[in-house]
């Protein structure tokens, strides 16, 4: 049909069912001929009755309508259950397709999308889409089959009668597509509207905190306010073009019986057609009348699925960025090292590169320490490793692989991540630290939690380990949020321990005694350690000071303080602090 | 997942009280919607007359080959047909226009009731379930009040216009139509049952896909780091799965209902052929009539199939009613008094009198805190993670309420004062940082016309952002995305710093506002704040000490009750808990380190 290109794409799915769409559409057919069948045994009533008639043959029709529409009934059942059903399974295809594609998704995608939208995409529309699948479908099949088989019938009648019968239908059909068309559009307008209608309440509820800390309540409510007039106004002017739609549909096929009233009237009363034909007519226009209106709605759903199959696929034909090249290596153990070569990376092309020239080799088993200013780059240095965002090709090796050739999965499984900002699930502290691990070991989350220093607020909460936490955490304290971030990446047993600044929310007796525990843990595996904190650094294996995206100093720690440059400087600040303390 | 309430809340289908609510929101509108009732009358009264049309033709033109009359009669059919078109057309107009007001209103109300809720109501709330609340529920009313509440009162005189026509042409005849109703009746109440229970299934697991798709999407970078794929989608999986067979079984319901419907309706007319058709031979009725008692017979069926779909139209609508009104029905448990005190002069001084708190029943994360904080003095907050420092600021706040002891600003119990007014004396930058898509001034001014942008140029100054703003393609103008997603997690922080300064309060509280920045901005800002804060109160909580030492009073919080108050020097000298986690933090720089293990217990 018309600008519903988009929905071409469902028909992979369509051909999974085609056994199932082709019994649903046999049905139909038989279901139509019982109802067609029915208007002409009243004709054969009324013609009958003008002449003599038996009871017994009125016991007969009587019969016969009653046994014609409990065929057509069961036939009906047969049609509805196998082809909104097959709707249903496609529904839940898509879906489970659409939620592994969002999965393969690299993050860079989700940065640039808000949440709202995409929840919006992934049920309103597809919930449109479906409408196109089952209800779609299933009427524009039998408004075929009906208004072919009516029109044949009609012509059996009376072609002349029939041809001015269906001459409005004409009209009838360029209504369709001129509304079509002027649907579609607006009613794309409304779901963009409705996604950000949706995203702002989502953003808004997401960071009340914020809001009431500022009492921007008021001014909140006003530009939330602004958008919900701005939906309202849209959907008027879709409802100003589909809500004449449906009665003019209507009129067209008013305009049929009108004609059919006068010219047959004048046919019956001259005798060239009986009263019954007449009758039977009359029955099969008004059958046509029920698939025309199914038409005006058929149209609607296919507009509207349109529309949102077409927001589906912006995100459907996203090609995840970071995904499992062609010329992978068989890698599937990683034992962590790592190396950068000349690496330089910007986040949007043309942009001024976040990291320039990198060169650095980390041995297996070491650890490195990063320090440098903020928004100097350093976790942009540790998120290409984990691919994250994908570095240059070549520039980046694992193992004396580029990170690009070795399977993701195989990558990030050997990696222990702890990110700079903590994202918990909102289910028990349990799950939260076993999520990187199919089985979550009691002992083993026990000993991680020690090692994460942990364990002894868990267990003073009421149900221990089994305490639900809210929405990212939001029950937790800051630092209680990273430590068990920290223990979920211990559980994995990663051969890379990445940590991005990941104590900056505990006191420093805490992190003295994570410290320590997690020294025996780093002995075995490549470290990567990023803070502000000279204290947490110094014991490093290799320290490298990053400005402005470049290396600008690397070596031990006493190296870097003989070397007196910026690490320097930064442990003179630091200790500068507590000797004016001392006084 | 866990599980809410409010997904449980399937509706009685009629709830009278809850529907005059519900009605309530259509009385700003009530010409308009007593002129679409007028108009859904006409219209239903105007589609009745057809088959009466059709009689008179045949029993009265073409039986008398009449041919002007048929003509007339054809006329007064096209006008009737003219007059349906409009009045259909201004009908649906006006109607969605009422639904779509109703729902600007309903929204409206919602979304500025979130707004006045607590925080601990977040706290066990998940946001996609409140958002649930502002779109789809409210979707649902729209439905009914477009085509449920108006419509019925078509299908009502739809309904008895047909049985009044009916029983004035043949009543015996319009008695045997009827007789099939008691059997109608019956077969719709089973459905009822079936797909009540059904549907409280299906929408219990409609909840639980939107709460997972949710969490999913904004955890996705957790997820794929540690190769969670599989199971998440396994899970997802199994709750599409469950939708699925929910969704089927509705389906074979429905699938037998209305052919069911559609056999009972054939019986009848069955039997009007078998009964009417004896009277027109026995000349006890016209011809004409039987052709229009049939054209009734199917029309009075119509309108019962599509009742029961209004019938789902009410009960999905009173369960998202029901929804939606539990939500405005909560109270916060936070508000302004109906008389607010407001302190003489906002000087700001606090005071922290024997002050307990629990977030849940008598789990005490706070006890007995007193504390004084004079106007214009800089107060610091240390202790360990979980000690409750951010406990202490979200009292302060109000964003939760003391159960015990009392927390005054400027000598006013702050429950006494209006919460805005109270709110507006403090900026505090959170420890959770959360930034709003945007610009990068609209996160720093928060849409607050009182600010000038050249205070957010001052603000973002002072904590040292301007050089990083600057070089921004755009400037102060560059995209904020959602959270921020584009910026460092540092470069985060210092902007909802500058957020607080650019509010320029009375009373500064900083939470941990800088343990993500590197020392060296941390000091500059440290000494810009130190000249801004002059003269005025402020609170600092933070983990590294350098932040706090030449704070006025330093507070030492551990589990929830304070251990030592005093500055830094007297601190220092007590040799408690401050100097032991100054001993860790510094000392250790000479290779002094001391054993963390022979820490004295502080019990
Ligand atoms: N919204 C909440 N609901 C239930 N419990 C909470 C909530 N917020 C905090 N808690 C609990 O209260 C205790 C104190 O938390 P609080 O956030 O005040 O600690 P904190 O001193 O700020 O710690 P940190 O230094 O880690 O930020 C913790 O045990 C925490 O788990
Ligand atoms: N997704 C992104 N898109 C564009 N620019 C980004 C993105 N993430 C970070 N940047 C920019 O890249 C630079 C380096 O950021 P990065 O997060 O690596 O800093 P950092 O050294 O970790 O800082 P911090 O100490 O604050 O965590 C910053 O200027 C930041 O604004
Ligand atoms: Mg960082
Ligand atoms: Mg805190």
């Amino acid at each position: 049909m018309f600008k519903t290109y988009s929905l071409y794409r469902l028909l992979p799915y369509l051909q999974r069912y085609r056994f199932k769409l082709f019994y649903g559409a046999a049905c139909l057919l038989v279901t139509n001929v019982f109802a067609l069948a029915q208007p002409w045994i009243l004709k054969k009533v009324i013609d009958s009755l003008s002449l003599e008639i038996t009871t017994e043959k009125l016991l007969f029709y009587s019969g016969l309508v009653v046994g014609f529409s409990f065929a057509e009934g069961l036939f009906r059942f047969l049609m509805r259950r196998i082809l909104i059903g097959v709707s249903r399974y496609i529904e839940y295809d898509l879906r489970n397709d659409f939620f592994a594609h969002m999965e393969k998704l690299s993050l860079s995608f989700f940065h640039r999308m808000k949440t709202g939208d995409l929840m919006s995409r992934s049920t309103n529309d597809l919930g449109a889409v479906r409408m196109v699948l089952g209800p779609g479908i299933m009427y524009s099949m039998n408004t075929l089959v009906i208004s072919t088989v009516a029109t044949i019938l009609l012509f059996s009648i009376s072609w002349r009668l029939t041809l001015i019968a269906l001459l409005p239908l004409v009209f009838v059909s360029i209504c369709v597509k001129k509304f079509g068309e002027e649907i579609h559009k607006r009613f794309d307008k409304i779901q963009e509207q409705y996604a950000e209608i949706s995203a702002k309440a989502q953003e808004n509820l997401s960071g009340i905190r914020v809001v009431k800390a500022y009492a921007r309540e008021e001014s909140e409510i006003r530009s939330f306010e602004t958008l919900n007039r701005l939906y309202v106004q849209k959907a008027l002017a879709l409802v100003r073009v589909s809500g004449a739609f449906h009665p003019l549909l209507g009129l067209l096929l008013g305009f049929s019986s009108v004609a059919l009233l006068w010219i047959g009237g004048r046919q019956v009363i001259e005798h060239r057609m009986t009263l019954g034909d007449m009758v039977a007519f009359m029955g099969y226009l008004a059958m046509l009348i029920w698939p025309t209106i199914a038409l005006g709605w058929v149209v609607n759903i296919f507009q509207r699925g349109a529309a949102s199959m077409s927001r589906m696929l912006r995100i459907w034909d996203t090609v995840p960025e970071i995904r499992d090249g062609d010329d992978l290596a068989p890698v599937d153990r990683i034992s962590g090292e790592i190396e950068f070569c000349h690496l330089t990376f910007s986040y949007e092309p043309g942009q001024a590169p976040a990291l320039k020239d990198i060169n650095l080799q980390i041995p297996q088993g070491a650890t490195l320490a990063i320090v440098g200013k903020t928004g100097a780059g350093k976790s942009t240095l540790v998120n290409l490793i984990l691919r994250i965002y994908d570095p240059p090709p070549g520039a980046l090796l694992v193992d004396g692989v580029p990170v690009e050739r070795i399977p993701l999965a195989v990558l990030r499984s050997h990696i222990g991540y702890v990110p700079q900002e903590t994202f918990l699930f909102s289910d028990t502290v349990k799950e939260n630290m076993a999520f990187g691990v199919a089985q979550g070991d009691p002992q083993e989350v026990e000993r991680v939690a020690k090692v994460a220093d942990i364990y002894d607020d868990v267990m003073s909460f009421p149900n221990h380990f089994d305490t639900l936490v809210g929405e990212r955490g939001i029950t937790l304290s800051g630092g209680q949020k990273q430590r068990t971030a920290i223990a979920r990446a211990l559980l994995t047993d990663p051969r890379i321990l990445i940590l991005d600044d990941a104590l900056s929310s505990v006191d420093t007796y805490t992190e003295e005694k994570i410290l320590r525990g997690l020294s025996a843990v780093m002995r075995q595996r490549t470290t990567i350690l990023i803070s502000h904190r000279i204290s947490t650094v110094k014991r490093a294996d290799h320290i490298i000071v990053l400005d402005e995206g470049r290396i600008v100093e690397q070596g031990r720690h006493e190296d870097l303080l003989t070397l007196g440059g910026l690490y320097a400087e930064l442990n003179k600040k630091q200790l500068l602090e507590e000797e004016l303390a001392e006084f | 997942m866990t599980e809410h309430y409010d997904d449980h809340i399937m509706g009685k289908a009629y709830d009278g009280q809850m529907m005059r609510r519900l009605l309530g929101y259509l009385r700003p509108y009530g010409r308009h919607v007593a002129l679409a009732i007028v108009l859904i009358i006409l219209i239903s009264a105007l589609k009745i007359i057809g088959p009466y049309l059709t009689k008179i033709a045949i029993d009265r033109y073409i039986a008398a080959a009449d041919l002007a009359g048929l003509g007339k009669l054809g006329l007064i059919y096209l006008a009737i047909l003219v007059a349906l078109f409009g009045l259909e057309y201004l009908q649906t107009f006006l109607l969605n226009s009422i639904g779509q007001r109703v729902m600007y209103d309903l929204r409206m109300q919602i979304f500025s009731h979130t707004q006045k809720l607590d925080v601990a109501y977040f706290d066990r709330t998940p946001v996609g379930r409140m958002m649930t609340r502002i779109t789809s529920d409210v979707d649902a009313l729209n439905e009914l009040f477009t085509s449920g509440v108006v419509t019925i009162f078509g299908d009502i005189v739809n309904l008895s216009g047909i049985i009044l026509a009916l029983f004035l042409m043949n009543y015996r005849l319009a008695g045997l139509v009827f007789s099939v109703l008691p059997l109608i009746i019956l077969v719709t109440l089973i459905f009822k049952i079936k797909v009540r229970e059904n549907y409280r299934q299906v929408r219990k697991l409609i909840a639980r896909m939107n709460s997972f798709l949710q969490e999913s999407i904004t955890g996705m970078m957790v997820i794929q780091i540690f190769g969670r794929e599989p199971r998440k989608f396994q899970h997802f999986e199994s709750i599409n799965k469950d939708h699925l067979d929910a969704n089927l079984q509705a389906i074979l319901y429905y699938a037998l209902f209305y052919p069911g419907i559609e056999l009972l309706s054939a019986v009848s007319i069955g039997l009007v052929i078998w009964y009417g058709g004896g009277q027109v031979v026995l000349g006890a009725m016209t011809l004409g009539a039987l052709v229009a008692f049939l054209q009734y017979s199917e029309r009075f069926f119509q309108p019962i199939s599509d009742l029961t779909e209004k019938y789902n139209i009410l009960q999905t609508a009173m369960a998202s009613a029901e929804r939606i009104f539990t939500l405005l029905d909560t109270p916060s448990a936070i508000a302004t008094p109906a008389e607010p005190i407001s302190p003489a002069q906002a000087k700001g001084a606090i005071e922290f009198h024997r002050v307990w708190f629990a977030y849940k029943d008598e789990n005490w994360v706070l006890r007995d805190i007193s504390f004084a904080v004079k106007e214009g003095e800089r107060l610091a907050i240390v202790g360990a993670t979980g000690s409750g420092k951010t406990t202490l600021i979200n009292l302060l706040t109000r964003f939760y309420d003391v159960p015990r002891g009392e927390i005054l600003v400027d000598g006013i119990n702050i429950k006494q004062m209006d919460l805005y007014d109270l709110r507006r004396r403090f900026s505090v930058v959170l420890q959770d940082v959360f930034l709003f898509s945007g610009t990068v001034e609209s996160n720093i001014r928060l849409y607050d016309e009182n600010i000038t942008l050249e205070q957010v140029r001052e603000a973002a100054s002072l904590v040292h952002l301007d050089r990083f703003i600057d070089r921004l393609p755009k400037g102060y103008e560059e995209e904020v995305r959602e959270r921020g997603s584009s910026f460092s997690v540092g470069e985060k922080q210092l902007l909802s710093f500058a957020r607080a300064l650019a509010f320029d309060p009375r009373i500064l509280i900083l939470d941990e506002a800088t343990s993500s920045v590197d020392t060296e901005t941390e000091i500059l800002i440290q000494d810009a704040i130190q000249q801004l804060m002059k003269g005025r109160t402020s609170i600092v909580i933070a983990h590294r000490l350098s932040t706090i030492q030449d704070a006025d009073r330093i507070i030492v919080l551990h589990k929830g009750t304070i251990r030592e108050t005093g500055t830094h020097q007297e601190l220092l000298a007590q040799r408690g808990i401050y100097h032991r986690l100054y001993q860790l933090q510094y000392k250790e720089q000479y290779g002094r380190r001391p054993h963390v293990t022979n820490v004295p217990s502080v019990e």
